[in-house]
């Protein structure tokens, strides 16, 4: 087992007093592009919130570094952790380059309001994910797939060396899917970053993640890396889909193909 | 965007067009300021009000100006600074151009403290303090119901508005309480009016903008974290939920206080921090300018209502006619952008 910056034991996760995790135990491998998956309601989205310091666990704690992240200042966080949620507000009439910006806000203060760094930071993160020439335009003006990198180039100016992303591809159709999750690849690969993201999409989530967590029903049902860990078995096991599961034409990765749906007159093979 | 960078590593950002509006509406409220301590039955030219004030008038003069109406003056200032910053504060955190305090109830909570006393029989300080207290209490109230995991800014506005329905009653029910003697001092109240006020009126709330003013500001740049989503700003390292209370608690301090110095004066909560954008046309919330906007329609609202109109109606009625004819052209333009 690698080593761990990121992780938890003992989780007992609840919302008020409905339980979604008991007795969770995550760990994220540095530098790992790892995935969380599961169905509608498995507590993935629960257990990234957990991670990124939004939700207190009932009992057991988050350890970031060592120490318990709960106990760590939030800007001390901010400096290590980034977090991409699921549904960002952009303010009205804010403006690209401004909207990147503010993911130096846990870098700066009253008195170093715009540093050289800053500059030089927002400058790069916005020409690593391609929308440095969008630079002037509003973010209400933009298409789905242009805002989604917009807010990845904001997370990436926060400069962290982990970075937890909650279904970055929802409400993307699927060519703006499969850029957002070659950008985050990318920056994987070329920044050396950690990245965890949820992802819906089984066959993404094996194609792209390094480390994958499987959950049903708010335990980890597998976790490791998709070629060794995704089968039909666990498809049917965490999704109860039947399925085959062949290797991706493109990468080699495990391709789910949901079984067809049995017909009438038609013979069972 | 101005940057300034100073050899110790220190550095400041300026939006050029926040600072032009900021600096010409301070100018314009001095200017006007000036002109409003000049008027009067004993007629004042600028440069007299000017050179009194800087010492050099007459025992009369400087009894007129500094006793009789720079009170009223600074009153007006301090309300109108008061609840432009109260107003940018509570429509940012609520992410909604409808969340004012008018709208929210804690005017009517004020309003109430007040009658009760009006009712009951006290001296004007009493009927302040009282304002004041209403205005916290339902601030704590509307709090505390609205309160689970964080105040939702949705949320705060309904329970706010049902707040302010219930108030609306209870007010109705305590005017008819009121001694006949006294409705009229009551009516006056809950206008929201400058006349008489004296410095007892305004040295609290000023003391409170001493305090609060520079807190408010310096939580400024959090608040415009959170305006990405209770979220995205915790990831950026805001402690939401403290920064929230600090200024939610500040804000309805700063209104509630202002009723107490001048009684509901209505709609400058609203319209200021929407000035204030519209001008600036920067995106997010800003503070100073709407404070500054807030003091400068306060104070020439206050002269319109001594000049312009016959009976020298209470400065309320005016913000209340301007304010409510601002609301219904906002409703209707952000209805047309589809935003409401």
């Amino acid at each position: 087992m690698s080593t761990s910056r990121l992780g938890g034991s003992g989780l007992r996760l609840a919302y008020d007093r409905r339980v979604v995790a008991e007795d969770l135990t995550v760990a994220v491998p540095d530098r790992s592009f790892t995935v969380i998956i599961g169905p509608n309601a498995c507590g993935k989205s629960t257990l990234l919130r957990a991670l990124s310091r939004l939700l207190k666990p009932a009992t057991g704690a988050v350890l970031l570094d060592g120490s318990d992240i709960h106990r760590l200042p939030a800007r001390a966080v901010a400096r290590t952790l980034g977090l991409l949620p699921q549904s960002p507000i952009a303010p009205d009439g804010i403006g690209v380059a401004e909207l990147v910006a503010r993911g130096r806000y846990p870098h700066q203060g009253l008195l170093r309001q715009w540093s050289p760094d800053d500059e030089r930071i927002v400058a790069e993160s916005m020409a690593a994910t391609g929308v440095d020439d969008l630079g002037d335009r509003l973010v209400d003006e933009l298409s789905g797939g242009q805002r989604q990198r917009v807010w990845l180039a904001m997370a990436l100016a926060q400069q962290t060396p982990l970075l937890l992303l909650d279904e970055p591809t929802t409400y993307l159709d699927i060519a703006h899917q499969i850029e957002v999750l070659d950008l985050c690849a990318r920056l994987h690969e070329e920044q050396g970053r950690t990245l965890v993201a949820v992802l819906h999409d089984l066959n993404h989530a094996a194609r792209y993640a390094t480390h994958l967590i499987a959950m049903r029903g708010g335990q980890v049902v597998a976790a490791g890396e998709p070629r060794r860990i995704v089968t039909a078995e666990l498809v049917e096991e965490v999704f109860g889909l039947p399925c085959r599961v062949i290797d991706d034409p493109e990468t080699g990765t495990p391709l789910v193909v949901p079984a067809a749906r049995a017909r009438a007159g038609t013979v069972a093979r | 965007m101005i940057v300034i960078r100073t050899p110790g590593r220190l550095s400041f950002r300026l939006q050029p067009r926040v600072l032009a509006v900021g600096t010409v509406c301070l100018l314009l409220t001095l200017a006007v300021g000036v002109l409003a301590v000049g008027h009067g039955e004993y007629p004042m030219s600028p440069a007299d009000v000017l050179r009194t004030l800087t010492g050099g008038g007459s025992p009369a003069e400087e009894f007129i100006v500094t006793q009789l109406r720079l009170p009223r003056l600074v009153t007006g200032l301090a309300v109108g600074t008061a609840l432009g910053l109260a107003g940018a504060v509570f429509q940012s955190l609520v992410r909604n151009p409808l969340g004012s305090p008018d709208v929210l109830g804690f005017t009517q909570g004020a309003a109430t403290g007040a009658l009760v006393v009006v009712a009951v029989g006290g001296s004007s300080a009493a009927l302040a303090g009282s304002a004041a207290l209403g205005g916290i209490a339902t601030g704590l109230l509307i709090y505390l119901i609205a309160w689970r995991r964080g105040v939702h800014g949705y949320r705060l506005v309904l329970v706010g508005i049902g707040m302010s329905a219930i108030l609306t009653g209870v007010n109705g029910y305590l005017m008819t309480r009121v001694p006949l003697m006294s409705a009229s001092r009551a009516m006056l109240w809950l206008t929201g009016s400058l006349d008489g006020r004296g410095w007892s009126d305004a040295l609290p709330l000023l003391a409170a903008l001493a305090v609060l003013m520079p807190a408010l500001l310096a939580c400024a740049p959090a608040l415009r974290m959170t305006e990405l989503g209770d979220d995205a700003a915790s990831g950026l390292g805001v402690s939401v939920h403290r920064v929230r209370m600090l200024l939610l608690s500040g804000a309805v301090l700063l209104v509630a206080l202002s009723a107490a110095a001048a009684g509901p004066v209505p709609f400058v909560a609203l319209t200021a921090p929407h000035l204030a954008r519209r001008l600036t046309r920067a995106p997010g919330v800003t503070l100073l300018p709407a404070a500054v906007i807030g003091a400068l329609i306060t104070v020439v609202a206050d002269q319109v209502a001594l000049r312009a109109l016959p009976g020298q109606l209470p400065v309320g009625v005016v913000t209340g006619v301007i304010g409510g004819g601002y609301l219904v052209w906002l409703l209707a333009t952000e209805r047309r952008a589809g935003r409401l």
